[in-house]
């Protein structure tokens, strides 16, 4: 055989596997509404950056007849390649190939380049998309998973990883996912269960749709599972890659600066009103002081009564962690408690400066709260926030009571620069709550109840709600004006750029999970 | 800012009235409610196996009510004190789903 040959060959057995599962296959898999494997690998990779390996591992399974079939690839392609010339691993299940079937070769692949990612400290991208466990592989495909889950954990806080559900992803599958940094979910597309609805049905005789048991809206709504929602996959894709430019590499280098850009104009004491009790959109405060008034919003619609995401500033990547007062008043429940914290956790892992902005009346009221664990759940944002070591920046609009003003980023959880409005009101808690406290024998002995509760209310009013208390006690550094926000913040992250803390040795913290 | 305006929601928090609005999970929440401890709820969805005791019967604290199969197991409902049992609502190869009341009880 001549050389020419050889390289004909070689192409011939390439082209042959890139075929996936066939033709079929694939016609099955675009009627689905899906593309397959290697066009998504494509789609989101810079246009010809994309390297593949293992292209020509098999299946070792040798039970059940498996020893005659052939599964290109074993149901999963690995790489590497670029997005905006920023290297990147990623690995996309093949569900052409046997359902995209977890089996011994196949988890060894995608362990092999979760290894690389880890060792060339490069972000993950691992797209799902398979039926679960090959189960003639037996107790091969439980180790396959326990060996990718292992490595997830390995790599977390040391290389971003995203996870990318296009398809149905069961059972054990689900928890490679839930360990990583993002979830991206695609409409119609997306299923995620630990338990499929047939079983469910036969066991507990609720009958579910597996839309409404594990689709893409209940992991971005109901559960808080994926951070991100796409109305199909080319959007999806879309938001990978925007993700991909806020966040650097690994833990140890910073996000790539983009070129400063201004804010759109606008008068920020424009959008909030002077009454704390009224609702406003906190996204056009962020988008006030951001660059290019850009904020990329994270889970945004899960807890929406508290919204993360990052903006970047004078060119730099900054995480913003703010109230909603559109929504349940801008209150810390579970929920939002757990999408605060997991972000910050995020910003600090990977050197992103943290933005609070403030405006909330506490904690949400209620049975179901108490009984869901939001002593636990709240305490999370406290950890996160205490522990964090990038520059930590507060700025307090208008309402900050009680547990809700020491758990968003206050002075006494180490904050480096606390600001706050003239609206501000930090106090234990709102006037009405507290003057019905400290004034209740007052109150109740007044001929006038009524008249005397309005009074005393604004008797308090006049005394704490306001930012001069906890400013005559340093606990906040400057009250400013609105205009002054952006200025104000940016010059804080300028001055905290070398910011450099030492905590005390510890093998780890033990964060209230 | 017009949509604002249909769809306020009122949340009260520590005596002040919020206008904002609220999320489909926090609507759809499960108000609490006073346990009827003269129920025998099912704890698990799950079939009945059997049924050990009859309306009038006396039963003391601690004795099994029902068998309820759930996860391929067989759980034993106990008596929670001594009493009397007054209705049955389940029997033998009934599938139940969780909280399901299946006996009524009184104290002794």
């Amino acid at each position: 055989m001549s050389l020419k040959n050889n390289i004909l060959d070689l192409r011939k057995r390439k082209e042959e596997i890139k075929k996936g599962g066939g033709e079929e296959a694939i016609e099955k898999q675009a009627q689905m509404g899906k593309l397959t494997a290697r066009e998504r690998i494509l789609a989101i990779l810079d246009e010809n950056s994309f390297h593949e390996y293992d292209i020509f591992v098999e299946h070792s399974a040798r039970d059940f007849g498996m020893e005659a079939k052939v599964l290109h690839g074993d149901g999963v392609i690995i790489g590497t390649g670029t997005i905006y010339n920023k290297p990147v691993c990623i690995f996309a299940q093949d569900f052409t190939v046997a359902g995209g079937s977890l089996g011994l070769m196949h988890a060894q692949k995608i362990t092999k380049i979760m290894d690389h990612s880890l060792k060339m400290r490069v972000p993950l991208i691992g797209i799902n998309d398979s039926g679960g466990a090959r189960i003639q592989e037996g107790v091969n495909s439980l180790a396959g998973y326990g060996e990718i889950f292992f490595r997830n954990t390995l790599a977390s806080g040391v290389i971003p990883q995203i996870s990318v559900i296009l398809g149905p992803c069961a059972g054990g599958a689900v928890y490679s996912p839930a360990l990583t940094d993002f979830v991206f979910v695609v409409e119609n597309i997306s299923k995620m269960f630990i338990t499929g609805p047939s079983v469910i049905k036969s066991v507990l005789g609720e009958d579910i749709s597996m839309e409404d048991l594990g689709g893409a809206r209940v992991h971005a709504e109901i559960t808080g599972n994926a951070h991100f929602y796409a109305a199909n996959e080319q959007e999806c894709f879309e938001q990978i890659k925007k993700l991909i430019t806020y966040i650097p590499w690994n833990n140890e280098q910073k996000p790539q600066p983009f070129p400063a850009k201004p804010p759109k104009k606008v008068k920020v004491e424009k959008i909030v009103p002077s009454d704390p009790k009224l609702p406003y959109d906190m996204r056009d405060i962020i988008k006030a002081i951001t660059d290019g008034s850009d904020f990329f919003e994270i889970m945004e619609h899960f807890a929406p009564n508290i919204l993360i995401g990052f903006g970047r500033m004078e060119g730099e990547t900054v995480g913003f962690v703010a109230n909603q007062p559109m929504v349940l008043a801008g209150v810390l429940d579970t929920d939002s408690s757990d999408k605060a914290a997991r972000f910050i956790r995020f910003c600090d892992a990977f050197n992103i400066p943290i933005v609070t902005l403030e405006d909330l009346p506490g904690y949400l009221p209620g049975v179901d709260q108490e009984h869901s664990g939001v002593i636990r759940h709240g305490a999370k944002i406290l950890y996160a926030y205490s522990e964090a070591t990038v520059p930590k920046i507060t700025v307090i609009l208008r309402k900050a009571y009680g547990g809700g003003y020491i758990a968003m980023n206050s002075r006494h959880l180490r904050a480096d620069f606390v600001f706050a409005w003239p609206t501000a009101e930090i106090a234990v808690m709102g006037p009405e709550g507290a003057a019905n406290i400290v004034f209740r024998k007052e109150i109740m002995e007044a001929e006038d109840p009524e008249a005397m509760r309005l009074q005393k209310i604004q008797e308090y009013k006049d005394k704490f709600a306001n930012p001069f208390v906890a400013a005559a006690k340093g606990y906040i550094d400057e009250v400013i004006e609105p205009e002054e926000t952006r200025s104000r913040i940016l010059h804080a992250l300028k001055v905290s750029k070398n910011k450099n803390v030492t905590m005390p040795r510890k093998k780890h913290g033990i964060p209230p999970f | 800012m017009a949509e604002k305006a249909t769809n306020s929601e009122f949340l009260i928090v520590q005596g002040a009235q919020y206008e904002t609005t609220f999320t489909k999970k926090y609507r759809n929440r499960i108000p609490w409610k006073l346990p009827n401890l003269n129920l025998i709820y099912s704890f698990i969805p799950g079939t009945v196996i059997n049924v050990l005791v009859k309306p009038g019967q006396k039963v003391k604290q601690g004795e099994t009510l029902i068998i309820l199969e759930a996860m391929k197991m067989h759980n034993n409902v106990l008596m929670p004190f001594d009493g009397e049992v007054v209705k049955i609502n389940v029997e033998p190869k009934d599938k139940v789903a969780k909280n399901t009341p299946m006996l009524e009880i009184r104290p002794k």
